[in-house]
């Protein structure tokens, strides 16, 4: 039983890192329909911000944060003006947006190799690696604080959302982007905001991740988890996201656990393939219609 | 630069166009888009080897029982995940592909993640071109043929195709089950290329790779296909002398070409000698207009 909350603790606090990527793909997936494939890259980057501020720039830890944070909501914006808003002002078929995110991943994760390297790096370390123990279960420092700073900013990004003018716009042009424009939202600033909303949890969350495991170009490939999460809470859903996220995190850690951690991946792709047969609206998601 | 160099780079690029052949149908003709067909250049891989180096068949057996087992295993996953709409049949192809990649990393009968050396290298030029030309031939007769035509129909409108009366599952089931054949196919002479399979192979950006291939062609041209197949397989291969950037102009280029030109090189078009004879007319008539317009002056 120590065993089983034991990975229970341990799948929610990598849940919690990955509830702040899926957002991101949701986010997006929302208001433009698409999985924007792009954001691992993005991810990718603000783990790279965050090395490099702690170790080059000998920055302390918060500040990191806000300049991972930062770099890679801007990387974000930039993303959405190169690579898709000549796409949306045409009315192009989502397909080419899927095509133009592989580009930009392709091309987010090959500038660092060119630049510095395909090598493995590690954050230096922040917390004391003695974990705080209650009875048998202990849990490492640096899992509560990746717990804390999700819960932080996933709290914050909610209140924009669902008590602000900016949200409430959020919330209108998901609903239907044209309905919004004709009533007066200027949805490019909506679109806009949402990217860069996104990408500052990307820079959070691809730093928490680096200091977790480590940091190396194809951090990417491994944030594709994220995105599985959040077509298993239902794309487009931000609470979806978030549960789907949590799920997919403590299902991880209990395979790890009690089968092979070999099988920790597979799991996940094989949960993707399982729940587009099942529910492919996902557990929060709508069902989507034939639009004739 | 040697030939052997060069055929090298031949022989990948005919490996590539025969599994971008396959997608070219499923993409570009029938109007779905797979992020997984790696994981059927994956099964022709494994298979194909296994059947020679296992059981001891010919390369050309071998091959054809690696693009049936591919082409079965497309019928089993489209049997699921066809009537999802929208981008969820990509997402379904993509977690697919990298499902059998990491199956294939647990499997020790086939090296596991370490890999499977020492395949025979029965994969030449002369038999990469005779596929290619069989894959070709094959797959214009069956665009022209009325079957084709109802792939395009279902590309172009899901909906009017159903009312009219085709069956849009049918079709895309058997799109996805030739294409992954060709796959398949690829996937073998790939491994009997190299000698040496590695689950690694096929990862995502493979299937990326040939869709890229695909779109830079041109959706629904074969002739397109065929040219960004050799450009994309041979342009890296011969930037290799800066090869830390090439995949970054790589990307930036997929990019550009969805933001300038997404029709791609050929979008539609087809080489053809009609047409061809019929460019050639054009041009030459261009000519005699300005000819007589200048006889008018006089």
């Amino acid at each position: 039983m120590d065993t089983f909350i034991q990975q229970l603790i341990n799948g929610l606090s990598i849940g919690s890192v990955y509830a702040l990527m899926a957002v991101g793909y949701s986010l997006v997936y929302s208001i433009m329909n698409f999985s924007n494939f792009a954001h691992g890259g993005v991810i990718m980057i603000g783990a790279y911000f965050g090395f490099y501020a702690m170790t080059a720039l000998n920055l302390p830890f918060i500040a990191a944060f806000a300049l991972a944070a930062a770099g890679s909501g801007i990387l974000a914006i930039l993303l959405e003006r190169i690579a898709y808003r000549p796409l949306r002002k045409r009315n192009a078929p989502f397909l080419y947006f899927i095509i133009s995110a592989m580009g930009a991943s392709i091309f987010l994760e090959n500038i660092v190799i060119a630049t510095v390297g395909p090598t493995f790096r590690t954050y230096p370390r922040v917390f004391d690696s003695a974990p705080i123990s209650f009875g048998a279960i202990s849990i490492g420092r640096l899992d509560i604080t990746m717990f804390i700073i999700s819960a932080i900013s996933l709290s914050i990004l909610m209140y924009i959302i669902g008590k602000t003018r900016t949200g409430m716009g959020i919330r209108a042009t998901s609903y239907s982007e044209r309905a919004s424009a004709l009533m007066g939202v200027n949805t490019d600033r909506i679109i806009f905001i949402v990217f860069g909303l996104g990408g500052v949890l990307a820079g959070i969350a691809g730093m928490l991740f680096g200091m977790k495991y480590t940091v190396y170009p194809q951090i990417g490939f491994i944030t594709m988890k994220s995105f599985i999460a959040a077509v298993f809470g239902g794309l487009g859903s931000l609470p979806g996201a978030v549960i789907g996220s949590v799920l997919l995190g403590t299902i991880e850690t209990i395979t790890a656990g009690y089968i092979s951690s070999q099988y920790r991946d597979l799991i996940a792709f094989v949960l993707l393939i399982l729940v587009l047969i099942i529910r492919p609206s996902g557990l929060m998601g709508k069902p989507t219609e034939d639009k004739a | 630069m040697d030939w052997f160099y060069l055929k090298g780079i031949l022989i990948l690029s005919g490996i590539n166009l025969m599994a971008v052949l396959g997608l070219s149908l499923l993409t570009g003709f029938t109007g779905l888009f797979s992020f997984g067909h790696a994981g059927f250049m994956a099964i022709g891989a494994y298979v194909t080897a296994s059947m020679t180096v296992k059981f001891g068949l010919p390369f050309i057996p071998a091959l054809l029982i690696g693009a049936m087992v591919a082409s079965l295993v497309s019928l089993f996953i489209g049997r699921w995940t066809l009537n999802l709409k929208g981008d969820y049949f990509c997402i379904a192809t993509l977690g697919f592909g990298e499902a059998i990649r990491l199956i294939l990393d647990n499997v020790q009968y086939f090296g596991g993640a370490r890999g499977w050396p020492g395949i025979p290298l029965y994969t030449n030029l002369t038999n990469v071109l005779v596929m290619n030309i069989i894959g070709v031939i094959i797959l214009v007769n069956l665009i022209r043929s009325r079957h084709g035509r109802n792939m395009k129909a279902i590309r172009e409108e899901e909906l009017a195709s159903q009312i009219i009366g085709i069956n849009v599952f049918k079709y895309k089931l058997t799109s996805l089950a030739i294409s992954a054949a060709y796959a398949g196919i690829a996937g073998g002479m790939l491994a009997h290329y190299t000698g040496f399979i590695q689950p690694k192979m096929f990862q995502l950006i493979k299937s990326t790779e040939l869709t890229i291939i695909v779109i830079f062609g041109g959706l629904g041209s074969i002739s397109g296909s065929v040219i960004g197949a050799i450009v994309l397989t041979a342009l890296p291969e011969l930037l290799r002398t800066f090869a830390r950037w090439r995949l970054v102009v790589y990307g930036a280029s997929v990019i550009f070409i969805m933001i300038t030109r997404p029709q791609g090189l050929m979008g539609g078009y087809e080489i053809t000698p009609t047409n061809i004879k019929k460019l050639i007319s054009h041009i030459l008539s261009l000519g005699n207009k300005k000819h007589s317009l200048g006889g008018d002056n006089k």
